[in-house]
C-alpha cells in the first residue's frame, strides 16, 4: 500500500509540481475553448456551403471532411510538426495542434450540421421561400436553427472526445496538462504528476460530459 | 394584359412532367378577382402539382400563370417579390416549431418586406387576430392544436397582403373536430375578398362557400362550372364516377 500511495500520491511531488500542472491547465483550456469555436464555426459554415448544393463544392466538402475524419490526428500533428519546417513553415507547437484538431473537430462538426439541415423537413424550406425568403434567408432563420437544436447532443460529445486530444500535444512539446506532467514525471521519477494531470482532467472535462447528458435529455423532448 | 381588368390569377397552357410523367397537360385556368374556386380530383391527378407551380414551388415545364397581369413565370421574374403576391397554406402546416405563432408570421415581413419590428408586430397581431388567434400569439407550434396551427399558417401567408390565396389540401391532416375552424377561417378571408384557389376534398364547403368547382383527372381539366351543377349534374363520365367513388 506504502508503495501505492509513494508512487501515485507522493505529498512532496505533487505539492512541487501542482502549479506547472495548473499552468498546463490554462493551457489545456485555453486550447480547448479556441478549438471549439474555430472547429464548430469552420464545421456549420461548410455545412451552410454545403446546402446550396452546388455539385462541385459538395463534393469538396466532403472528401475534406471524410480525410480528416479518417485520418489519426496524431499523424497529422506529427506530419505538419516535423514536415512542414522542411519547405520552410516553422509553427509553433500549440499552433500546430490547434490547427489540427480544428480541422478536425470541424470536419465532424460539418458532418453533423449537415446531417440537421438535411433532417430539417422539406416543408419548412418551402414555407419559409414561398413567403419571399431567400434561399440564404431561409437557411439563417428557418432551417438553421432547427438543425442546430437536433445536433447540438452529438455536436457537444464530439468537441468534448476532441479537445480531449490536446494530450497529444505532449508529443511535439505543448506545454499542457499532459506536456507538463510527463516533464514533471521524468524529473521526479514518480507518477503522481500524472494523478495530478487525471485529476484536472477530470476537473476540466468532467463538468462539459455532465451538461452534455443534460443537453440530450433536454432536446430528446419536443421542440417548445 | 396587365391593369386592372386583368384576372386575380391566369393560367395559360401549363405543362409539368415529373421525370417522364406527365403530370400537367396544358392547364388553362383563370380567377376572377375575390373568386373562390375549388379543385376536385383523384390522387395523381395533378392538382396539388398545378397550385404548387402557381407560386412555383414546382418550376413549370411550360406554359404562363399570371397574377393580377404581373408574371409568375418567366426568366426575369423576381422569384421573391412574386411569391408575396399569392400566399400558400399547406397540408401539413409548415409553421417554423421554434418560433412562436406571433414570430412566425413576423419572419417574412421583417426579413421580406423589411417592416420595422414595432409594425411588423402589429401586422402580426392583426392577422393572427382575423383567424382568432390574437390571444395565442406568444404560443409555440408544438402548444397549439392542428386546427389552430393551421390558422396561425393562414395568418402567416395573409400578412403579406397577397393578391392570391393558395390552398393545398388544408384540412387533410387535420382530426375530424378540428376541419371546421379552419374551414370557418376561409371562408371569413373569402368574405373579406380574397382571391382563393383551393385544392381539398372538402365536398360539403366547396358546395356551399366555392364560386366555381374545377374537377381534374389525369393533368387535364375534365370539366368546371358552378358547385350546384358540378356535384349535381355533372356532364363528364369521369366527374360523375369520381363523385359516385367519394360519395360511397
Amino acid at each position: 500500500m506504502d508503495v501505492f500511495i509513494d508512487t501515485f500520491l507522493n505529498g512532496e511531488v505533487l505539492a512541487q509540481y501542482a502549479p506547472s500542472i495548473l499552468q498546463g491547465a490554462l493551457v489545456t483550456v485555453l486550447l480547448s475553448v479556441l478549438i471549439v469555436i474555430f472547429g464548430v464555426a469552420f464545421g456549420a459554415a461548410r455545412a451552410c456551403l454545403r446546402a446550396y448544393r452546388v455539385r462541385a463544392l459538395a463534393a469538396l466538402i466532403m472528401i475534406f471532411a471524410d480525410v480528416f475524419r479518417a485520418l489519426p490526428p496524431l499523424v497529422l500533428i506529427l506530419l505538419i510538426f516535423f514536415g512542414l519546417p522542411n519547405v520552410g513553415v516553422v509553427l509553433s507547437a500549440p499552433i500546430v495542434l490547434f490547427l489540427v484538431l480544428s480541422l478536425v473537430l470541424g470536419a465532424f462538426a460539418e458532418e453533423i450540421v449537415w446531417a440537421g439541415i438535411t433532417a430539417t423537413p422539406k416543408g419548412q424550406w418551402e414555407a419559409a421561400r414561398s413567403t419571399g425568403l431567400s434561399h440564404t434567408q431561409a437557411l439563417i432563420w428557418v432551417v438553421l436553427p432547427q438543425a442546430i437544436r437536433m445536433v447540438i447532443p452529438p455536436l457537444t460529445n464530439r468537441a468534448i472526445a476532441i479537445t480531449k486530444m490536446t494530450a497529444l500535444g505532449m508529443v511535439i512539446g505543448v506545454p499542457d496538462i499532459l506536456g507538463q506532467a510527463t516533464t514533471a514525471q521524468s524529473f521526479s521519477a514518480n507518477a503522481s504528476p500524472l494523478t495530478l494531470a487525471a485529476i484536472a482532467y477530470v476537473i476540466l472535462f468532467l463538468p462539459f460530459v455532465m451538461a452534455s447528458r443534460w443537453l440530450e435529455a433536454r432536446f430528446a423532448r419536443p421542440m417548445l | 394584359m396587365p391593369g386592372p381588368d386583368a384576372p386575380a390569377l391566369d393560367i395559360r397552357g401549363l405543362h409539368k412532367s415529373f421525370g417522364a410523367e406527365p403530370v400537367l397537360k396544358g392547364i388553362d385556368l383563370s380567377l376572377a378577382k375575390s373568386e373562390m374556386v375549388f379543385v376536385l380530383g383523384p390522387s395523381g391527378s395533378g392538382k396539388s402539382t398545378m397550385l404548387r407551380c402557381c407560386n412555383r414551388l414546382e418550376e413549370p415545364d411550360r406554359g404562363e400563370i399570371r397574377v393580377e397581369g404581373d408574371p409568375v413565370t418567366g426568366p426575369r421574374v423576381d422569384l421573391n417579390l412574386m411569391r408575396q403576391r399569392s400566399g400558400i397554406v399547406f397540408q401539413a402546416f409548415n409553421l417554423y416549431p421554434h418560433l412562436t405563432a406571433a414570430a412566425n408570421v413576423m419572419l417574412a415581413l421583417r426579413h421580406v418586406q423589411k417592416k420595422p419590428r414595432a409594425e411588423a408586430q402589429k401586422l402580426a397581431h392583426d392577422a393572427l387576430d382575423r383567424v382568432g388567434l390574437g390571444e395565442k400569439t406568444h404560443q409555440y407550434p408544438a402548444q397549439l392544436s392542428g386546427g389552430q396551427q393551421q390558422r396561425v399558417a393562414i395568418a402567416r401567408a395573409l400578412a403579406l397582403r397577397p393578391r392570391v390565396m393558395l390552398f393545398d389540401e388544408p384540412t387533410s391532416a387535420l382530426d375530424p373536430e378540428l376541419v371546421g375552424e379552419v374551414l370557418g377561417v376561409m371562408r371569413d378571408v373569402k368574405g373579406q375578398g380574397m382571391t382563393m384557389l383551393v385544392v381539398s376534398h372538402e365536398m360539403k364547403f366547396a358546395r356551399e362557400a366555392a364560386d366555381r368547382v374545377v374537377f381534374m383527372d389525369g393533368g387535364n381539366i375534365v370539366e368546371e362550372g358552378p358547385p350546384e351543377q358540378i356535384f349535381t349534374r355533372p356532364d363528364h363520365p369521369r366527374t360523375q364516377a369520381f363523385l359516385a367513388r367519394v360519395r360511397g
